[in-house]
């Protein structure tokens, strides 16, 4: 079978031609899902890209992006597959005037032709290449992760009227969680962990020199190096890296060159947004002593 | 690929490659410490590792925790045993014995002194071209330099002898005691200063935290250091059984380091939140009330009297009135402060929480708590303000239940569960353990948390056996996991 990647550093190089940067990694992570054929569960605080790496892997593998919004109360006919109730309905109807037998109908009104794909099944059954994304997993029930046991290890649908699916191609799968709760351990024996973390300051102020136009060198050096402040603080909610870009960009909007502690303090709520923390991060950046003094 | 395939996976080489040997000896280390690394996990690993050449480190260490852990608390822990078995064999790896005695490190060091700008002469730096190289190291922040200015600093500092058994600590403390870490802070901070005269104090603020973490750096590459001679002299297993971690949630409130107690609090946030999504789902998912007969009968009219469908109450579920009686003396308080927060942090899942610290005089601290979202800020201003001692500032439970019960034990009423966290070290006061009793007698329930091990239990001047017959129940909570599920059981 070919793979989509010769060696890591395709990988993190794709990547950053689509301006997603990365440490190798993560890229590691990526090449060896597409080499072993599993997929990647995807952990980390809100705002670091983490579905943003399912798409930007679409993107550099020329992939189509299936994507699965989980949700409490998610179920079987939303995520896999569901019969098209009326169009079954209808068929028989038309089928009384025949008089057609029983088992006629009952084998023909169970084919692929009213059968609804939904994203699990679309993503098996799907020729194009493929990336399947299945957004934020813990939202969903633990008795619902089940649904997705099968999928996940052998890529494969089973539908009881129809037999088993197996996959045409396999799928490139990034799962995404926020952590809200312990996900069952059969789902992450199946799957690659990645956590992706706040970045370091270095590529933090890369991103911003790539995502942000117009911005200067020393400017974004100074939004990386006040955001890694801030986020040294126990806070609430540590700005992510979208609230930084936000933040970024604003600066450059105001016209400011250089930040200073007024400016600072005047955009931070751009980058805290609960009132404990941006007064908590004002009081303590008003002051020279650092933290560990 | 299919199960059939991970199950019967080609093994890389026959048993006896040294890869995969290591490799395994890295695994049953893992589980020792209590990260769970299934059969299949394993297999995914050396699978993984075919795909990835252990030249590239950071890639290969990414690689095995992909496969190996899945859970972030448990990084740490996995880092430490990756260093200790892998620690030596970098760019060129190689796994004869031989390599593994001091010589190896000796001749990285002899590249690395020519790299500190300094001839072939005598054996080490003085610690005045050390202290400079330290300080051009962090000024610069080059990764390289400060590595290099870690492994001289243990050099000259450590004093490590071979085949002395002691871990890595004692090491560490004897380097940094020498290297002086916070005058060389200072020394930057006043050069920063006065070169860059106009800057303002936003700046410097920034600086100093720039500063900070390259210091942290430093630290955590001498420890490496430290930890990569301790293996190549003592052998990994020996080495990676000193180095054994808890994991956050197994650390012991009353022996936790400054260290751990950082990672503790770190952990305490994820954890308040699952703990506050599982209890909201185990509400709205519970089973419904009792079955409602007179709805039920009014059902089966439709049914010709045949009770069909069963039909039920709505539940109404109790959520307990909460009253926290806190020690906060030394030893316990750590203890006291993390069920302060995880008590709060859930308090949605109470119709009331009120919180009592005390030491030998008790005090009302539910006001900290009320109107403010910042739960650590609360817990922290209970630690200063609160108004606990009443004589000399030693537990005295029998006189603090006392207070209680005269002040508030008005309030405790048949909807309330008292929580008493204490170790029930009494230092030989009077007991007093009729209040416990009266107490239980008008409340829903009483429990006692205790964060001291069971065996220690009326040892010394601890009396949880006489205030233990009054209580619904006696906990021993040491840990996050214990108090969490303990919480778990309350709500």
């Amino acid at each position: 079978m070919s793979h989509r990647f010769t060696d890591v550093d395709a990988v993190r190089e794709g990547l950053s031609k689509v301006d997603y940067l990365c440490d190798s990694g993560l890229a590691g992570v990526v090449y060896l899902a597409d080499r072993l054929d599993k997929p990647v569960l995807v952990e980390g605080p809100a705002g670091t890209g983490k579905t943003q790496l399912a798409k930007s892997v679409a993107e550099i593998t020329n992939s189509r992006l299936i994507r699965l919004q989980c949700y409490e109360g998610l179920d079987e006919a939303r995520a896999l597959y569901e019969w098209n109730y009326k169009k079954q309905l209808l068929r028989i109807q038309t089928e009384r005037e025949a008089d057609v037998g029983w088992d006629n109908i009952s084998t023909d009104i169970f084919s692929d032709e009213f059968l609804l794909t939904r994203p699990l099944l679309e993503a098996i059954r799907a020729t194009d290449p493929i990336v399947l994304l299945i957004d934020e997993v813990d939202r969903v029930e633990v008795e619902t992760e089940a649904l997705l046991l099968e999928i996940l290890s052998e890529y494969q649908v089973s539908i009881p009227e129809l037999g088993t699916m197996e996959a045409v191609q396999v799928p490139l799968v990034f799962l995404t969680s926020n952590n809200t709760r312990e996900l069952s351990e059969a789902l992450k024996r199946r799957c690659l962990y990645l956590h992706i973390d706040y970045p370091s300051m270095e590529r933090e102020k890369e991103i911003v020199l790539a995502k942000v136009p117009d911005i200067t060198d020393n400017l974004a050096d100074q939004v990386a190096r006040v955001v890694r402040s801030i986020r040294r603080l126990e806070l609430k909610k540590p700005p992510s890296v979208s609230e930084t870009l936000d933040w970024a960009r604003t600066l450059v909007l105001l016209g400011v060159q250089h930040v200073d502690a007024d400016i600072a303090a005047e955009t931070i709520n751009i980058l805290l947004k609960y009132q404990s923390d941006i007064t908590r991060a004002g009081k303590e950046l008003a002051t020279v002593e650092g933290l560990d003094s | 690929m299919t199960v059939a395939d991970l199950a019967a996976p080609e093994l890389p080489a026959a048993a006896g490659d040294p890869l995969l040997d290591l490799l395994n000896g890295f695994i049953a280390e893992l589980r020792a410490v209590g990260i769970p690394a299934s059969l299949t996990e394993n297999l995914d690993a050396m699978e993984a590792v075919k795909h990835i050449p252990i030249e590239d480190r950071d890639t290969f260490k990414y690689a095995l925790a992909a496969t190996l852990v899945k859970n972030q608390a448990h990084w740490k822990a996995f880092e430490t045993v990756f260093e200790v078995y892998f620690s030596l064999r970098g760019a060129q790896y190689e796994i004869t014995e031989d390599d593994l005695d001091l010589t190896d490190i000796e001749d990285a060091d002899g590249e690395i002194r020519a790299e500190g700008d300094r001839g072939g002469a005598g054996d080490m730096l003085s610690p005045e071209e050390l202290a400079e190289m330290l300080y051009r190291a962090l000024m610069r922040g080059d990764a390289e330099m400060i590595r290099a200015a870690a492994r001289q600093a243990v050099r000259r500092y450590a004093g490590m002898e071979p085949g002395r058994p002691v871990g890595g600590t004692y090491y560490l403390y004897r380097t940094l005691r020498n290297l002086d870490l916070d005058g060389v802070l200072e020394r930057l901070m006043d050069v920063a200063q006065e070169t860059e005269g106009d800057v303002d104090d936003f700046e410097l603020r920034l600086k100093r935290d720039t500063y900070e973490l390259r210091v942290a750096e430093l630290k955590r590459q001498i420890e490496a250091e430290i930890r990569r001679r301790l293996v190549a002299d003592r052998g990994v297993e020996a080495m990676a059984k000193t180095l054994r971690k808890p994991l956050p949630a197994d650390i012991d409130f009353m022996h936790a380091s400054r260290e751990e107690m950082a990672s503790l609090r770190k952990a305490i946030y994820p954890l308040t939140r699952k703990l506050a999504a599982r209890l909201v789902r185990k509400r709205r998912h519970g089973r419904s009330g009792p079955l409602d007969f007179r709805s039920t009968v009014r059902h089966s009219l439709s049914y010709g009297g045949v009770p069909v469908e069963p039909k039920f109450r709505h539940p109404r579920p109790h959520k307990p009135d909460i009253m926290v009686v806190a020690d906060v003396s030394g030893s316990v308080a750590a203890f006291a402060r993390f069920t302060l927060h995880l008590v709060y942090a859930i308090s949605s899942q109470f119709s009331k929480v009120r919180s009592f610290v005390f030491i030998d005089g008790l005090d009302e601290v539910t006001p900290f708590f009320e109107g403010t979202d910042d739960i650590a800020e609360a817990v922290h201003r209970v630690n200063t303000e609160a108004d606990v001692v009443w004589v000399d500032g030693h537990s005295d439970y029998g006189h603090a239940l006392g207070v209680f019960w005269d002040n508030y034990g008005n309030d405790v009423g048949p909807r309330t569960t008292v929580l008493i966290l204490g170790d029930a070290r009494n230092n030989y006061h009077a007991p007093e353990g009729w209040i416990v009793k009266a107490l239980r007698e008008k409340a829903r329930h009483l429990y006692w948390l205790n964060p001291e091990p069971r065996s220690y239990w009326d040892t010394g001047d601890s009396i949880v056996g006489e205030y233990a017959p009054h209580c619904d129940g006696v906990f021993e909570v040491r840990n996050l996991r214990q108090l969490e599920a303990f919480v778990d059981r309350l709500a």
